[in-house]
């Protein structure tokens, strides 16, 4: 089957426009989630590219190729650009790609909402990227915002407020369409407790993203009015408090981090099932254990912030709440273990992912939970062990399972195999050079070396250089990434429909490449 | 003009790299053996030189060896199964898909663990937030981007900057080899001084934005927010130098506050501070500022030569204006304007002194009048109207300064 015949031969169906035009006023689920993925692929080399320069400087103590002031406009820039232009573009990407095939949809409910949504982001990134060439250079005062640090920003500072606008106005919209489409637009038969994991866990992250980034957007234009329009919201001689700004801002940044994690939950537990070739064990304690992890994550925000001198109750208070965390957490882990177990395992390239994910995830986990932890908290909070704890969950966590989604489906997208031999290397490089990056990370924090700085004390030089040469391994590791996904756009062994011999889920039901319009005509669930 | 202070050993990047493959590969072995990897490489927290500190190392090993026991038994069970059950074994994959008891097993023993790690958790920080009965209290202020310590109680008042050779060999490009300076980046001028055995209290704010002060030796850290005053508190238990970081983005030169802290018998305590008061002994009140009290009050109007001030100039512009208007005089325009050249180098010498005096108000330069004795303003302004082609041939006097207070 070819896609020529596919896309014409039902009812009066059309096919895309041709050129751009086909990409400017896509209506199309399909297209939409492509435009998100390559959007996504394309920031994460842009972000990339500033660790790069981050890790440049540190691989040995002194100042050897960018000035102070540049260097934290390379993090702040580095941390905005992967949360807001890599990951989670990526996530609404796939959920575009496969929300309406896993539910039994012909498309998302609100279709020119999502043309909208997508196109709004390369206007917020052009926003936020132009401010590198801006006199004062771009935001420097970190992702967080803080004022009144963030308030001495030059000429990039509403540029910063106004992309930051933008991200979430999109983010929001993006939402919206997914809980609509998931609670309308199912098959008849799929009651929720019969949806695959991945559409759970998107329409809880959907609602997460709602909750939360007004709270953002309301952030960022208290900040706004205080520079520009005479307010001292977070100005002490004011009478406002700068503490109160990380209130609010942690408010929206902790069920952040679980918008970032949750649909990873969700591609995990579609993956680990098709390779153990054995039911998701577990499959409503996985829906709860989700449900619970979001409601966590509105009543945790100031474990972030143990450092400001909070009352003792209030770190009472948000050190248990934050341990509380690690039960569903542990309970997700435990259901993809019981999963695996007794299975009949291959070990595919998404496979090989989601396995790493598990670990490398799981580590991530357990360095969080020490976080939790009050008195050591005063230690480790800004310091390296942070930022080796927020990686292992962002990269060989969030990454990893965009990845590892990305070669389970690309037979779905493409109509090809991707080749697999250099999957595994992709893979092996990505592993090993992850845990090389990061886990030296972990000692630099514990021996006191602080986050955001440019250059370090004599004792802290050799694992700098480890870390150092294991980013730039990382980094070139990428472009392989790249070239398997481009070569299997262009061509390559003809995938069958259910791809995987343990595929289970609707959109496996569906011919590969997947029809340019699919279930026109919903699936009947038994 | 650059004197003797920039010369330090300097060497290529292909000599450092060489360097770097030597050492590591003696580094890998001794991996190999991790307890003497542990001492040499700093792989982890260590347990300080307070009842506090100790307390939170413990509380870290413990939820560390958690963590791990934990870590072996789920991971021992998914790498069992990884090599147990795989199809290319031949087995056939069970059929079981989920269990309430399990369930439920799974979810009361990690509540159970967390219950017990939660215990001597919050047992230690009531401990810590215990600030009550000090001995002493010291406030601490941040500053973009140095420290102050006032000693409130003795009236000693002194701001505390990162040491001049590790501010030259930090400049971008300076080919001065950081392993050739001593205690890179956590060496200051004025270190705080705090006596063993005595509970000293930190008041802790900020004059700008907010900073952190850490030093990990005395078990945590506390932010320094404007307009606000945090407390701590720690007792050190043996005497010695203890070095830290300011611990919260604040900027440009947020890596290059470091705090040292020196912990000395009582004795020696009272002697250093009788020495440092001794100095200050006759100062007058302080006018509105509140806090500010100049270092030093003696009058010192002795005429000094062109030499003499360039030399004293150059270091105070190093250590206190060099963060800004670079060591070059070129400054980072437009948030910090060049003084090589500048209208305010090489115009009218009073008001070249005000805006060093008392700062540039709705911008970043601060006031300097509360923490530069008369000399030492004379010697920076001297400095800067003849520095880097600034050949004004101006020479300023600490009676000048003094006169324009």
């Amino acid at each position: 089957m070819s896609t020529e015949t596919l896309t014409h031969d039902e009812h009066h169906d059309h096919g895309p426009e041709s050129g751009l035009k086909r990409w400017l006023f896509t209506t199309n689920h399909k297209d939409i989630g492509t435009l998100y993925l390559l959007f996504s692929l394309l920031m994460f080399f842009v972000g990339g590219a500033m660790a790069m320069v981050i890790r440049a400087e540190l691989f040995q103590p002194g100042l050897q190729f960018v000035d102070p002031a540049f260097y934290n406009q390379m993090t702040t820039m580095h941390a905005l650009i992967m949360i807001f232009g890599a990951v989670m573009p990526a996530f609404v990407g796939l959920a575009n790609w496969m929300l309406p095939m896993m539910v039994g949809a012909p498309d998302m409910a609100l279709p020119r909402m999502n043309n909208w949504s997508f196109w709004i982001l390369p206007f917020a990134f052009t926003l936020l990227l132009s401010t590198l060439f801006m006199p004062g250079g771009a935001p420097a005062g970190g992702w967080t915002m803080y004022p009144p640090l963030v308030l001495q920003l030059g000429d990039a500072f509403p540029f910063l407020i106004f992309s930051v606008h933008l991200m979430g106005a999109s983010s929001i919209m993006g939402a919206i369409n997914i809980i609509v489409t998931i609670m309308n637009m199912r098959a008849p038969g799929m009651s929720l407790l019969k949806m695959p994991l991945f559409p759970w866990t998107w329409l809880i992250t959907a609602y997460l993203l709602i909750a939360v980034m007004p709270v953002l957007a309301g952030a960022v234009t208290m900040l706004l009015t205080d520079q520009f329009f005479g307010t001292s919201f977070f100005t002490a001689s004011g009478g406002g408090d700068p503490v109160m700004f990380q209130h609010i801002f942690w408010f929206f940044g902790h069920p952040e981090v679980y918008i970032m994690i949750l649909p990873a939950f969700g591609i995990i537990s579609e993956v680990i099932p098709t390779f153990a070739r054995k039911k998701l064990f577990g499959y409503e304690a996985m829906v709860y254990a989700t449900a619970s992890i979001a409601f966590l994550s509105f009543i945790v925000w100031a474990h972030h912030m143990f450092t400001v001198g909070m009352p003792l109750s209030g770190q009472l208070f948000f050190m248990i709440s934050t341990m509380l965390i690690a039960v569903p957490t542990g309970v997700k882990v435990f259901n993809w273990v019981a999963t695996m177990w007794r299975g009949a395992m291959t070990f595919e390239t998404p496979m090989l992912f989601a396995l790493a994910f598990l670990f490398l995830f799981t580590i991530g986990g357990f360095s969080g939970l020490m976080l939790a932890i009050v008195p050591a908290d005063l230690q480790y909070h800004d310091s390296y062990f942070v930022v080796a704890h927020f990686h292992y969950v962002l990269v060989p966590g969030a990454i990893f399972s965009i990845m590892c989604a990305v070669y389970y489906w690309l037979p779905k997208w493409t109509g090809h195999m991707y080749n697999e031999t250099l999957g595994k290397w992709h893979f092996w490089l990505s592993t090993i050079f992850v845990n090389v990056t990061f886990f030296p990370q972990h000692f630099l924090g514990l021996a006191g070396m602080p986050r955001r700085i440019p250059d370090y004390s004599t004792q802290f030089a050799d694992f700098n250089w480890i870390s150092s040469v294991g980013a730039f391994g990382f980094g070139l590791s990428q472009l392989l990434f790249v070239y398997i996904i481009f070569s299997c756009i262009r061509g390559g062994q003809k995938a069958t429909d259910r791809v995987w011999e343990g595929s289970h889920g609707l959109e496996w039901t569906l011919p590969s490449p997947a029809p340019y319009h699919s279930f026109e005509t919903a699936p009947e669930i038994r | 003009m650059t004197t003797g202070l920039t010369s330090a050993p300097k060497r290529t990047f292909v000599a450092r790299l060489a360097d770097w493959f030597r050492r590591s590969a003696g580094a890998l072995a001794l991996l190999c053996l991790s307890s003497v990897a542990a001492a040499e490489w700093g792989l982890n927290m260590t347990p300080g030189v307070t009842d506090v500190s100790v307390e939170v190392y413990k509380l870290h090993m413990l939820i560390f060896y958690i963590c791990v026991a934990i870590a072996v038994v789920v991971f021992g069970a998914m790498i069992y199964s990884i090599f147990q059950h795989r199809k290319s074994k031949g087995v056939t994959p069970a059929t079981f898909e989920g269990s309430t008891k399990v369930e439920i097993v799974w979810t009361s023993i990690p509540f159970i663990i967390l219950i017990a790690m939660a215990i001597p958790s919050a047992r230690a920080l009531i401990q810590i937030e215990d600030t009550r009965a000090p001995d002493m209290t010291v406030k601490v202020t941040g500053y973009q981007w140095m420290w102050q310590y006032e000693y409130l109680d003795e009236g000693l008042n002194f701001y505390s900057n990162l040491a001049i050779d590790s501010n030259l060999a930090r400049q971008l490009g300076s080919e001065i080899d950081p392993e050739s300076v001593e205690n890179y980046l956590l060496e200051v001028d004025k270190p705080l001084v705090v006596p063993v055995g005595k509970k000293v209290r930190i008041l802790l704010t900020s004059n700008d934005v907010i900073h952190a002060w850490w030093v990990p030796a005395l078990g945590g850290k506390k932010d320094a927010i404007p307009g606000f005053i945090n407390e701590m508190w720690f007792k050190v238990n043996t005497p010695g130098i203890y070095r830290g970081q300011c611990a919260e983005l604040c900027g440009k030169d947020h890596g290059f506050m470091p705090i040292v802290v020196t912990a000395m018998a009582d004795a020696d305590y009272q002697q250093w501070l009788d020495e440092q008061t001794g100095r200050t002994a006759d100062l007058a009140e302080p006018a509105d500022t509140g806090s500010a009290v100049t270092q030093t009050a003696v009058v010192d109007d002795r005429e000094r030569s062109m030499d003499e001030l360039m030399a004293a100039g150059e270091k105070s512009y190093i250590t206190h204006c060099s963060a800004c208007h670079m060591v070059n005089g070129a400054g980072m325009p437009p948030t910090f304007p060049a003084l090589a050249g500048s209208a305010v180098a090489t115009g009218d010498i009073a008001a070249h002194i005000d805006i060093i005096l008392n700062g540039k108000a709705g911008t970043t330069m601060m006031a300097f009048g509360a923490q530069l004795s008369d000399f030492e303003i004379a010697a920076v302004t001297t400095y800067e109207r003849n520095a880097w082609g600034n050949a004004t041939g101006d020479v300023v006097q600490a009676s000048d300064v003094r006169a324009q207070r």
